[in-house]
């Protein structure tokens, strides 16, 4: 029987000031060799629970009751300088955000080595020699060499294997993963998922993996704990909550998951005629000779009621391809046309109608929502600029476009602080339905959104699609969020189209290599997804030449 | 976000468990203690601020004349207090000019870039290589000494550094895709420079009012002490520790008294900033 590292007992977490618990009653262990994943949506606990295996409550929050015994050592009770000890050597930590969690100004491997050199456990030559020993195994390129480098000289998915070596240098017992790839597009996320199966292979730690994507935690995870509202949902055996859960919240959550991007609402009979079409564009940054294409004759015709969804991993042109839609970024050579009339490419240069005929959805509905504004003054701004409406009309034009996106009226009042992700983007989407237009723009809408939230706001936009008769736009990197919706699929990589056609035929058929590793980046439940994920990477890095090839064919 | 919360948890902590700052409410209370003395004292003193009561200058506190009297004789309780009130007004009135100045045109700069954005940088950078008390008297040598340039002046010099900080927040808030979607739905130039920037930009640029007002009756008291100020038998705070600097040597605490007052207010304004900038409040910009 291996040894049992991590012991949490009746965990409950609250704030310092009283009122209700955060955390109830939450008890789980993890032997050596094994992970635990703590699964649930936002507002969970799992993120909390996760932390106080650190020995860390979260600004206003204490532990209650309860204990969490790391290596024998009770966290919620060891003072400050026995978690210093701990920290980083018996039990360390890996954020959702590499690049918030690396200083810009060092070298990666003097910041990979710092704990090595907090603790004094071993000279620095020794830490660095095992630092390359890790970058080899996270199958990082140039092991000797890539240490060498800064922050912005190395991807988002090898940043996220720096800190992963950050965090197993001084080779813990307790590794804390916080949504390690949540941040990631897909085809990114297999590559770290693979380094985080290596690390942990052959290792005498145990780890806690929280995550809010099944199939991800299905991969790596030897026992699942489901977390609800503070609690524990079930536990158990991964392959046992995953074939055989015992709890009604388990089975909506793998539900929802086979569900998804199916959509139910009915199509349009007859095709109308585009209203919004690309013509060969081409748009680039930078100018004469140093300019660069980020979108290289691409054409795509929009109709009413109708998706079109763009896929491709971050890079691929696709959202400088929306910018280029609305007007943001005008085109080098093509045209843009409205109803069959071309548009300027600049935005300053269409008239109001033609602006508020294309909204635009953006994709961070934090950023895309002035924080000063209540919802009601967000959405009345674009009544009152595109329709002149009085206080009154727009009152009730308002409360009608919240009921529209399933929100309540009160929420008009609120500012947008005060209102979860899922409700924001609501919003969001709210405000560009306020101008009437014809066509919407979605830039990654769902991107920040946990799975089911994400579902629903996806089957929200098919439906007003559908029965408002929208033509759309869907930028996206997840391809399963789109594959039951689309009407039609455009595979687009380094700003060219490399597949396009109808869903089924692209998903279930699809000829070009890149779709291919595309659809099987998209997490499985089933076991061995990461190997054949992993395999069909491979083979693209093996057909590289003859896709180039395909490439200047299609051109 | 989770991520953030490890490392800084312990200090945050500490910040926390800081008492109800004392400080801060001594700060508030000291100006509005200047503030309703400048409002509504002057009425109920028993003395003007400009007669002679006294055949004496520099006489003793007495039950008469609570701080004594000046130079010339007149109740020095009466002139602080009429001063509270012209310094306060037109150090008040110049930061608020410097901040209409120098707040929308670093917004438009923002906003805008290009070539207004140079122009109106280059301008700043002009200004800010002046120094502030030699512009102040060139001007006021020229045009001569009134409240009204007093406030002008004042207001002129410090817009430049007003510009470079609304500028400098702006920029940080112009990319974020509210601004875009204003820009994009056709919005004019003053809704987004007003109504969807300034309200993110209030809290740093509240907290850059109170200094820069603390900084504009520092000037205000050093034009007036080299007899450019609030022209006499009116005075300000600085023009009073000039009038009554010769008392020093007698052993008159009478110039002793404004510079108290001055210290008393840019202090008081001073930690309510920083106080503030603690909170939380200024130091984090709603984006």
């Amino acid at each position: 029987m291996s040894q049992e590292l991590l012991r949490v007992e009746r965990l409950t977490i609250g704030p310092r000031q009283g009122g209700p618990a955060i955390v109830q009653d939450v008890s789980f262990s993890a032997a050596q060799g094994e992970i635990v994943a703590l699964i649930g949506e936002s507002g969970s606990g799992k993120t909390t629970v996760s932390l106080a295996a650190l020995g860390h409550a979260r600004r206003g929050l204490a532990f209650r009751a309860g204990s969490v015994h790391v290596d024998g050592v009770d966290m919620t009770r060891a003072g400050r300088e026995d978690l210093r000890r701990m920290r980083g050597r018996i039990v360390s930590y890996v954020a959702q955000s590499a690049a918030a969690a690396f200083n810009p100004a060092f070298r990666l491997s003097a910041q990979v080595t710092e704990p090595a050199r907090l603790h004094q456990s071993r000279p620095r030559p020794a830490a660095l020699a095992a630092a390359v020993e890790l970058y080899r195994r996270f199958d990082l390129p140039e092991p000797e060499r890539i240490g060498e480098r800064y922050v912005h000289e190395v991807s988002g998915g090898q940043l996220q294997r720096f800190m992963l070596t950050m965090a197993m240098i001084e080779q813990p017992r307790l590794i804390v993963f916080d949504e390690p790839t949540s941040a990631l597009d897909p085809t990114t996320q297999v590559e770290v998922l693979a380094a985080i199966r290596a690390a942990m292979r052959g290792q005498r730690a145990a780890a806690i993996f929280v995550s809010h994507d099944l199939p991800v935690v299905a991969q790596l995870a030897d026992r699942i704990v489901v977390m609800r509202r503070g609690r524990v949902v079930e536990q158990g055996p991964a392959r046992t909550i995953l074939e055989t859960p015992s709890q009604d919240y388990t089975r909506s959550l793998l539900q929802a998951l086979r569900q998804r991007g199916k959509d139910s609402s009915p199509r349009a009979a007859a095709r109308f005629p585009p209203v919004l079409e690309a013509k060969n564009i081409s748009v680039g940054f930078g100018r004469g000779d140093a300019a660069v294409l980020a979108v290289d004759r691409v054409s795509m015709a929009v109709h009413p009621g109708e998706i079109v969804a763009v896929v491709g991993e971050s890079g691929s042109g696709k959202t400088t391809l929306a910018h280029s839609l609305v007007g943001l970024h005008a085109p080098l050579t093509g045209g843009i046309l409205l109803d069959g009339v071309a548009l300027p490419g600049r935005f300053q240069l269409r008239s109001r109608d033609e602006r508020r005929r294309i909204q635009m959805v953006f994709q961070s509905a934090d950023t895309a929502l002035n924080p000063s504004h209540t919802i009601g003054q967000i959405l009345g701004r674009v009544l009152k600029l595109y329709f002149n409406m009085d206080r009154q009309a727009r009152a009730a034009r308002v409360r009608e476009l919240l009921g529209l996106v399933h929100l309540r009226p009160e929420h008009a009042q609120s500012k947008p602080g005060q209102l979860s992700g899922g409700e924001k983007q609501r919003v969001n989407l709210a405000r560009a339905l306020a101008a009437s237009p014809d066509v919407l723009i979605c830039d990654e809408v769902t991107s920040a959104l946990d799975t089911v939230i994400a579902d629903g706001v996806m089957r929200l936009i098919a439906t007003l699609c559908r029965e408002r008769r929208l033509g759309i736009v869907m930028i996206c990197h997840d391809l399963t969020a789109v594959a039951g919706l689309a009407d039609e699929v455009k595979v687009m990589r380094r700003g060219v189209v490399v597949e396009e056609g109808r869903p089924d035929d692209v998903f279930c058929a699809p000829r070009h290599p890149y779709t291919r590793m595309l659809i099987s980046s998209i997490p499985q439940l089933r076991a061995g997804w990461l190997d054949e994920a992993l395999a069909a990477r491979h083979g693209l890095e093996a057909s590289k030449i003859s896709s180039l090839e395909l490439m200047d064919t299609s051109e | 976000m989770s991520t953030t919360t490890a490392p800084t948890g312990l200090l945050g902590r500490r910040l926390r468990l800081r008492r109800p700052s004392l400080i801060a409410a001594a700060a508030g209370g000291i100006l509005v203690f200047w503030i309703g003395a400048a409002l509504l004292v002057p009425a109920l003193l028993p003395h003007s601020p400009v007669d002679f009561i006294s055949d004496d200058s520099f006489e003793a506190p007495s039950a008469r004349t609570w701080l004594g009297t000046d130079y010339l004789g007149r109740d020095l309780l009466a002139r602080l207090i009429s001063a509270a009130r012209s310094t306060l007004l037109i150090s008040f009135l110049a930061t608020l000019g410097a901040h209409l100045i120098g707040d929308t045109l670093g917004i438009l700069a923002a906003l805008r870039g290009g070539w207004l954005a140079a122009v109106l940088e280059r301008g700043a950078e002009v200004m800010l290589s002046l120094p502030k008390l030699i512009v102040g008297l060139v001007v006021i040598a020229l045009v001569g000494p009134s409240a009204t340039v007093l406030v002008l002046v004042t207001a002129g010099v410090y817009a430049a550094t007003v510009f470079r900080i609304a500028r400098a927040i702006a920029l940080d808030l112009v990319t974020l895709d509210y601004i875009r979607a204003a820009r994009l739905r056709g919005e004019s130039m003053a809704w987004v420079m007003f109504g969807e920037l300034l309200p993110n930009m209030l809290p740093l640029l509240a907290a850059d009012f109170a200094l820069r007002m603390s900084f504009s009756i520092l000037f205000m008291s050093n034009l007036s002490f080299l007899g450019l100020g609030v022209q006499p038998p009116m005075a300000d705070w600085g023009g009073l520790v000039r009038e009554n600097l010769e008392g020093l040597a007698s052993g008159s605490l009478a110039s002793v008294y404004p510079t108290i007052a001055i210290a008393s207010v840019t202090i008081s304004l001073n930690l309510l900033v920083d106080r503030w900038g603690s909170r939380g409040g200024a130091g984090e910009m709603r984006t």
